[in-house]
Formats: structure tokens, sequence, C-alpha cells
């Protein structure tokens, strides 16, 4: 029983750790234009690589 | 020539920034066709479109007043520009969008954490001591009840407004299941016992918000159409003072009786007549019809319409505000709220179902009393009746269907806005047709078969020196004839020399014919005048579709603002008899609004301005692509790839969305039938809430998932896009 003492923070962490990530990316507008980014990865940059 | 952009510049120090509402781009080719000419300007730091919301951001150093030179570059690209005025709708939706978001995250971290508890004391079963047991609920409590306070807030606020308002929907029996599951659960968790809800209360809330989140997606675009009209109106107009001399003003300072100077190229400020000047028109706002309208000193001009000719003077005659251009944008702002106002199946539901499953948990808990039950089995029992009956598999079911509804129409090249378009379309037993750009492709094409081929050549050699659509109607290959001394008559024809003849072309009158005659008219040398009629060609594609259509018992007819003989011919041509020709924007709108009021539901098809209101008023409308934007943001469905051969299997797709949303429904009445006599007669337990509720979820959602093989589409696939130079 004791394992639980540490198993359950160490999920409650993960979980958070998961919910920080997803907040930050719906803060930083990676949710704001979903139309335009599936679009925007397929254009060619058109720039020498050299 | 745009006046005005300046002055929604925000400068910072050197670097000026501006926010434009871009019409025009819809996929990646434009995106990157916009930014990419942009940032290729000088000094232009940052130019990011969003394609979601239409707008574009630009930054640059310099001047304010560079902004007009933006505007012409993406009109240059064949994109429309108009300042973006901040709007508070606007900003709520997106704030809306990312609440639902999170609160679904949110609800997603507590639902797995509070799973991995309740699943230990599941099985864990009766070797856990009761007070590992107590322990593993009270952390539970500690994460679900601030989490279901949060991420249930869309639908309390949702339930309480309805309550206010004397009515019930959808929310009020989740909000009460989930507020009873916590309630009961923290009671049994304070004595100790061992039924919680908590991991059901958390359940519901998230598959209800994904359910949310995908119909908050699908309504995204809405409500672009009323912006996009207001960036058509033109904001500055010249006004000659009483001496002769011009000065700018804003075109709300307009008064019926101010002369103003109307440059060639520009739009009408306001509705008037000509003062001074003759010019010809493009009307294609009022008219929906491509040819020039020639106006003389007396005829009437409307707002947002544009001179294409000489500038000419005009004198005012009503003030901006109730000018045509802001009279149709009130017509399908009006026609959005009336669309709004339509219930969805999901709330009508919802008010057929709240009052049975209440008097339901009132029974058990009454019932349980009579025979003998303690407080706590009957309260535990009446209220695994709300959980077990709350509407979760509906939440989550209707808007599956048309996600998958609506993906299914976009890889045929049919845009839905709505997932209540849908519903609304399923419903349509009369569709309306415009005819120019709609039955026919408003394009005009050239009767040449009078001609002889060598003359025909030289016509055609000619015409390619113009650019009014009648002479590109009869342009061909390259014909490697020689011509000189081109010229071109405004409003009259052309001449010229091909391979040393003398080439005329245009109206009657410029060919030496001495009366008015309809058509087109080419002379060479001296020979006599040949009449070439012109018109425009039906679309290859119509008699099949709206035969299909009549097969699918739906009536049809057209109204056009074209002239009474043209539409008799494609009514005709057609087989359609209820016709109407000569119909103003107003007209087209009583139209739909006399068939709504007899009870039929009408799904209005068109492509110009002048359909923009009846669009936004009927049940269900679609636009062309290739019309005008307006058109295409008044409506609730675009169909792209210059075709309307989509129509059946749209209705198709609808009717079909319907009918799995009503299986669905029928599903979930007998999941009902099931779940509640167990729960009545307390067979219930948590572990089987979470079961049943899950296996339902998965189950409508599945049910969902088979639109994917509805009707077979026979016409040609449309990609839906292409990556490189589109710029529809």
């Amino acid at each position: 029983m004791s394992s639980l003492l540490w198993l359950i923070p160490i999920a409650l962490c993960l979980g958070t750790g998961a919910l920080g990530l997803f907040v930050w990316a719906l803060r930083s507008g990676q949710f704001d234009d979903p139309d335009g980014d599936s679009q925007r990865m397929l254009n060619d940059d058109d720039f020498p690589l050299t | 020539m745009r006046v005005g952009l300046a002055s929604f510049v925000h400068c910072k120090g050197e670097v000026a920034t501006l926010d434009l509402v871009v019409g025009g781009a819809r996929c990646g080719g434009c995106l990157a066709k916009i930014e990419n000419g942009l940032r290729a300007m000088p000094d232009v730091n940052a130019a990011r479109m969003n394609l979601s919301t239409a707008r574009l951001h630009l930054e640059w150093v310099g001047k304010p007043d560079r902004a007009d030179g933006f505007a012409s570059k993406l009109e240059e690209m064949g994109f429309s520009a108009g300042p973006y005025l901040p709007d508070d709708s606007e900003d709520q939706d997106k704030a809306q969008t990312r609440r639902l978001l999170l609160a679904m995250a949110v609800a997603a971290f507590g639902l797995m954490n509070v799973m991995i508890l309740s699943i230990a004391v599941w099985s864990g079963g009766d070797s856990m001591s009761s007070a590992t047991r107590s322990m593993m609920h009270w952390l539970s409590a500690a994460i679900a009840l601030p989490i279901a306070a949060y991420s249930g807030r869309p639908f309390f606020v949702s339930a309480w407004t309805a309550l206010r308002a004397k009515t019930t929907n959808m929310d009020v029996p989740i909000s009460l299941a989930i507020g009873l599951a916590c309630g009961l659960s923290v009671w049994e968790t304070w004595h100790g016992f061992e039924h919680t809800y908590f991991d059901a209360a958390l359940m519901l809330i998230f598959l209800l918000l994904v359910g949310r989140v995908l119909d908050a997606r699908l309504r995204a675009r809405t409500g672009m159409a009323a912006r996009q009209l207001a960036a058509l109106q033109v904001r500055d107009a010249r006004r000659e003072r009483t001496d002769g001399t011009l000065e700018t003003i804003p075109a709300t300072q307009i008064r019926p009786g101010d002369r103003l100077l109307v440059a060639s190229g520009e739009r009408i400020p306001v509705d008037g007549i000509v003062a001074r000047g003759e010019s010809r028109i493009d009307a294609a706002l009022v008219t929906g019809e491509t040819d020039l309208q020639a106006v003389v000193p007396g005829d009437s001009l409307y707002s947002g319409t544009i001179n294409r000719g000489a500038p000419m003077t005009m004198e005012a005659r009503k003030a901006s505000a109730d000018s045509l251009l802001a009279d149709i944008t009130a017509m399908v702002e009006a026609g959005q709220q009336t669309q709004a106002r339509y219930v969805r199946l999901a709330d009508r539901a919802a008010r057929a179902y709240v009052p049975i499953v209440h008097s339901l948990a009132l029974l058990t808990l009454v019932g349980w009393l009579l025979v003998g039950g303690t407080p706590r089995t009957a309260m535990l029992n009446a209220i695994a009746v709300l959980i077990i009956t709350c509407p979760c598999a509906l939440g989550l079911a209707v808007p599956a269907v048309q996600v998958v509804a609506v993906g299914r129409l976009f890889t045929k090249g049919i845009l839905v806005r709505s997932g209540d378009a849908l519903e609304r379309l399923a419903t349509v037993r009369h569709i309306v047709f415009d005819k120019t750009g709609t039955l026919t492709a408003g394009r005009m094409t050239a009767d040449v078969s009078a001609i002889p081929e060598s003359d025909l050549k030289k016509i055609a050699t000619l015409a390619s020196h113009s650019s009014h659509p009648m002479a590109q109607a009869l342009q061909s290959e390259d014909t490697g004839l020689a011509v000189d001394a081109v010229e071109e008559i405004d409003g009259m024809g052309l001449k010229g020399l091909v391979s040393g003849h003398r080439v005329m072309l245009g109206q009657a009158r410029f060919v030496g014919l001495g009366y008015d005659a309809p058509g087109l008219w080419a002379k060479v040398d001296d020979k006599a005048p040949i009449h070439i009629p012109i018109s425009d060609r039906l679309r290859p594609e119509a008699n099949a579709t709206l035969q299909a259509l009549s097969r699918r018992n739906i009536a049809l007819s057209i109204l056009s603002g074209d002239a009474a003989p043209t539409v008799e011919e494609v009514a005709t041509h057609l087989s359609i008899t209820d016709w109407t020709a000569r119909a103003t924007p107003a007209e087209k709108l009583e139209r739909i609004s006399a068939l709504q009021a007899s009870e039929i539901p009408v799904l209005m098809v068109g492509d110009g301005l002048n359909d923009a209101p009846a669009l936004a008023h009927a049940t269900a409308s679609a636009a062309l692509a290739s019309g005008t934007e307006i058109a295409r943001t008044a409506s609730d469905i675009v169909l792209k790839g210059e075709t309307i051969e989509g129509l059946p299997f749209m209705i198709d797709i609808a009717r079909a969305a319907r009918r799995r949303v009503t299986e669905n429904f029928a599903f979930a009445i007998g999941y009902n039938m099931l779940a509640v006599p167990l729960a009545v007669f307390g067979l219930v337990t948590p572990l089987v809430a979470a079961v049943a509720m899950s296996a339902s979820s998965l189950l409508v959602t599945l049910n969902a998932l088979r639109m994917r093989k509805v009707g077979a589409y026979d016409g040609p696939d449309h990609p839906g896009r292409t990556y490189k130079g589109e710029n529809k």
C-alpha cells in the first residue's frame, strides 16, 4: 500500500505536466488558425538551402 | 483608387501595423501567395494571414500612408481587402472556443486521474480495507470537485439561462446529473460508504465537451458576412463645393443633393443619379449580370456598383445609411438571426426528454420510500436514474454525425459552415435557383455559325484586343494574322486593320446600321454587317442535376434579375415551369419568405450579391465559389469547382445525417428502456454506470462513422484545393 503514496503523486504530476503543456500551446496561439496551419506546412519556402 | 486605409494603421515608433480582412483566400496556395507577395515588398517586416478568420496582420517600417499600396497589391493578386474593424462578437467567439478547449483538457486530466483511483476501488473489491477505500474517495473528491466546477461551467451557465427564460434545454438534465452525482458522492465519502460517482460525473463532462468543441469548430466561420459587406462600403467621397472645387469627406457625411465626383474604377458611395458625364456601370451587385450598363445624366445609380467608364459627377439622393448596400447588409444580418432561431434536433429532443426523466427519478425516490427503503437507498437509486439517463451519448452523437458528414462533403468540394445548416438542409423541399452564374456559366458565348471561316478568323483576331466580356466570347487561339491600328471606342465597339482588311466589331449602330439591335455586330471591309448572337451558356451538368433533384421530391424554381425572354428560354430548356424574371434583391427575399410562410423549407442557390439577402433568409443556402464573396459568406454551403452537380449528393448526405441522428435518438431511447429499470430497482453501481456511459457513447460515435458510406457520388471528384497559384 505504501507504493500508493508515491504512485498517486507521480500520476498527478504527469497529468499536470501534460495539462500544463496543453495550456501553454493554447495560450501561445497554436489553436487559433487550424485551417491555415494545416495548409502552411505544405507550402515550400523557396529559399535556397546553401 | 482606395483612400482612407492609413487611418486604420497603428504606429509604434518607426514600426507600423495594420490588420486587414482579406476576401477570397481559401487555401494554402492563397495563403502562400499573399504572405510571400507582401513580404517581398520593401521594408515589410511581417505578413501573416489567418485562414480561419480571413485576417491579415501586416507590419512594416515606415509611414502609415503605405497602407493603400498594400491593399492595391492584394487586389492585383486577386483578393479583396478592407480594414479590420475590431468586432466584439468575433473576439468573443475566439475566447469561447479557447475556454471550451481548456475546459475539455482539464476534464480529461481529471477523468484520467479519478479513473485510476476508481478502477483500484472496483478491482480491489472486498479485499480493500475501508480506510484505503475512504482515502481513495477523498482523493477523488479533491480532484473531481474543483474540476467539475470549472469544466462543467458551460453547461451550468446554459442551463441557468434556459431556466430563467422558463424553458429547458439539454443542459438542464446534464447540469442536474453532474450536480447530484457530485453531491451524492461527497455525502457517501463523508459517511465512508462505497458508492461514489466522481468518475461518472467527470466522464459525462468530458464526453459532452468533446461534442461542444466539435460543434464550435463547425460554427467558427459564421458571422463573417456582414463584416465583409462593410468592407465594400465606400469610406470617403469627393464632394463638389458650390465654387466647383473638390473636398474629401467621409461617406457618412454625404447628404442628399450633394454633388460627388466618381472617378473611373471607383465604387458609387451612395444611391443617386448621374448629374454630369456619361459612363458605363458595373451593376453586378444589383442585377448579378456581367454586362456593363451605359448611363447618361438622369439615370439612377446604386451604392456599391462600380464606375467602369469615364469619370462622372453624380447627385446623391440618399444618405449612406439608407443606400442599397446598407439595406443589403441589414437584410443579410436579419436573415442570419432568423436562421439562428432554428431549434436544433437535439434541443427539441431534450424538451420532450427532460420531463419524462425527471418524473421517473422522482417516482423512484417516492417508490423506494413507500416500499420501506432507507432514505439513502431511495436517494441513491433516484440519482442513479438521473445519471444513467443523462443524454451524454446524444450530446456527442449529433456533432459526431455532423463532423463526419461535413468531412464527406468537403472531399467533394462542398464546404459546409455549420452543423445546423446540415439539419436545415435535410428538411428542404423546394430549391430556388438564381440564373446567371448558377444555372448558366456566367460567361458569354458567341454563336458563330453564320460567319464565313475566313471572316471569323479576322473578327476573332480583332476581338482578342478587347477585354469586354462580349469580345472575349469571340476570342480563339492565336490566328497568326497581323493586326494594326486597333481603336476601341468606349461603349460602341472596336475597329482595326487585320492583315490589310478593315474589321469593325461592336453595336449595331457602330458597324453602320441605322438602328439599334441586340447582340454583337461585325463588319469586314464593305460587306454587309453580320449579326453574332451572344448568350450565356447553360452549365452542361444543369439538366442532369435538376432531374436528379426532382427525383428526390424537390420542387424547383428560377428567380432571376435578368430579362424575361432569357429566363424563359433557360426555364423551358430545363423544364422548370415556375420562374420569375427581373427580380430585385428585395423581391427575391420576398419570394423566399412567402415560401417559408407556407411552411415549405427552401434551399436558395445563388452566386451574386443581389442574391445575398435571399441566401441569408432561406432555410438553407448554397453559393458557388466562383460567385461574389458576399454570396459565399451569406450562405451555409459553398460549392467549389465551378459546378452545381454536387447538389443531389449534398441533399443525400444531409438526409442521411438526419437519419443517423434519428437512429441515435432511437438508440438512446432503447438504451434507456434497458438501463432505467436497472437503475429504478437499484441494480446500478458506479461501475455499471461508467461502463454503460462509455459503451453508449462509443456506439453512437460508430453509428456516426457509418456516414462515410452514404450516397455513391457519380460525378467527377473535386480535389477541393490546389496548392500553387490558386486564388479562388
